[in-house]
């Protein structure tokens, strides 16, 4: 396989699109699990409130504004193909320009502070983003990019649990978690769960699991049968759209996971809100 | 769908029970967590508001920029029980309303009681259809703050719910 140059300008150009489309058109899988929802809400406050954000996501789409006020934090999981070489520009402040320029042309608002303790100064631009890259082999870019509010993220939680937690102590940790949220993420919700690996590798595999689509099961049958027992759970919960009751709480529950150590079973719960906001594409 | 204009009265608060849904129509200043910090720490150490706080009524929002022609970006209501810290000090120095969304702690409950007044929730992620009732934004205070600064927002038919009322009655399902 040849060496491909790409040139950073595209990168940016690509990120920049990715997020300005990403915050105006929410993907077909949401709005088709709304759209369910409102035909199966018991709740007639609860189908007012699906009713407002169908007609919400109508209005962000055809006036090119958010779907959010929150437009979050941009989040990038990339695959980078060793054969690639990137010119006029290192990989990672093509990038940031991107998210820059999205954030600033797009009318998207700039949600970033500069220090978390001390400072809380905002960047103004919204960078820095997060960006995870792996090497993989080839000569493409993969990008699979979310910009995640914060309404939900900080319902979110991790715990490193045993062993002889079993998958009974997997449910517990996250029916917990979303039951202790209830109304304040904005259901109905995305749940993304990351189970294995290490303390950091199960919270950034849950969050890319909220990056999938709801329509997708995880390919190993006990997990896909695991995320529709847990969606019913969650259901049965009555928090409902907005929290003001009703039978849809959740519009999806996605899992990750990945091999981990003898002595651990780690368990991230990573909740977004109904505006689960993620575009992938390729270079 | 009960139709309420601002500033709220005593009467009209009494009126309002959790689970109604309303219509607000008058102005109502927005601040969030970093205008709430700055404003609790003025109360505390007894130095004036910049902004009158008494009989009106607050929007927890931080909108998104307005594009040409539009008085206000999308301007959905952030989680209300980060300013839970705050809030009785504001109740006490006169505020009458909120509009958030999510739950509130029994500390604002029992001050909401104590000072008569309401909270109304807005749906969370409902922005640029909640922005179209907004018709007019001006800076009241802490410009440095960018979105988190206080504004006041001049609102027509703006769409919301009772649910919490002075009574201390929530038709909030909590966990």
């Amino acid at each position: 396989m040849d060496i491909r140059k790409i040139q950073a300008p595209v990168v940016t150009e690509t990120v920049k699109k990715l997020f300005m489309d990403m915050n105006y058109n929410i993907g077909s899988d949401i709005l088709d699990a709304l759209n369910c929802a409102r035909e199966n809400e018991t709740s007639s406050v609860g189908r007012n409130v699906l009713d407002q954000l169908i007609e919400n996501h109508k209005i962000a789409s055809s006036e090119e504004v958010p779907i959010c006020q929150d437009t979050g934090m941009a989040v990038l999981f990339v695959e980078y193909g060793d054969h690639v070489v990137m010119d006029g520009g290192s990989f990672e402040d093509a990038v940031q320009e991107g998210v820059r320029q999205a954030y600033i042309d797009g009318y998207l608002r700039k949600s970033v502070v500069s220090d978390p303790v001390f400072d809380r100064v905002n960047t103004r631009d919204n960078t820095p983003a997060i960006i995870y890259t792996s090497i993989v082999p080839g000569d493409r870019i993969h990008i699979l990019a979310g910009c995640k509010g914060f309404g939900s993220e900080n319902m979110s939680s991790v715990k490193m649990l045993t062993p002889s937690a079993g998958v009974e102590g997997v449910k517990k940790f996250i029916l917990d978690t979303v039951k202790y949220a209830g109304p304040n993420p904005c259901p109905p919700i995305v749940v993304g769960v990351g189970i294995g690996g290490t303390f950091e590798k199960a919270a950034m595999l849950s969050k890319k699991a909220t990056l999938r689509p709801i329509n997708t099961h995880n390919p190993d049958s006990r997990y896909a049968a695991l995320e529709d027992e847990l969606l019913g759970e969650i259901n049965k919960m009555g928090f409902g759209p907005a929290g003001l009751g009703g039978c849809t709480t959740a519009l999806g529950v996605n899992i990750e996971t990945f091999p981990t150590h003898i002595a651990g079973m780690p368990v991230a719960v990573n909740i977004c809100c109904h505006a689960a906001r993620h575009k992938e594409t390729e270079i | 769908m009960k139709k309420i204009t601002l500033p709220l009265t005593d009467e009209t608060i009494r009126e309002l029970h959790a689970g109604d849904s309303v219509l607000i129509s008058g102005t109502v200043i927005t601040g969030r967590d970093a205008a709430h910090k700055r404003l609790y720490e003025l109360i505390q150490s007894g130095e004036p508001l910049p902004v009158n706080i008494d009989g009106e009524v607050i929007y927890y929002v931080g909108p998104a920029p307005a594009k040409p022609g539009h008085a206000v970006g999308p301007a959905g209501p952030t989680s209300s029980y980060r300013m839970d810290k705050y809030t009785p000090a504001l109740l006490d120095r006169g505020l009458k309303g909120m509009i958030g969304k999510g739950a509130r702690n029994d500390e604002v409950v029992q001050s909401m009681i104590k000072n008569g007044a309401v909270y109304f929730a807005a749906i969370g992620g409902a922005a640029a259809l909640i922005s179209r009732s907004i018709k007019k934004s001006e800076l009241l205070a802490y410009e440095d703050l960018g979105t988190e600064a206080v504004y006041r927002f001049t609102v027509e038919d703006f769409p919301a719910i009772v649910v919490i009322d002075s009574y201390g009655k929530s038709v909030l399902v909590t966990g």
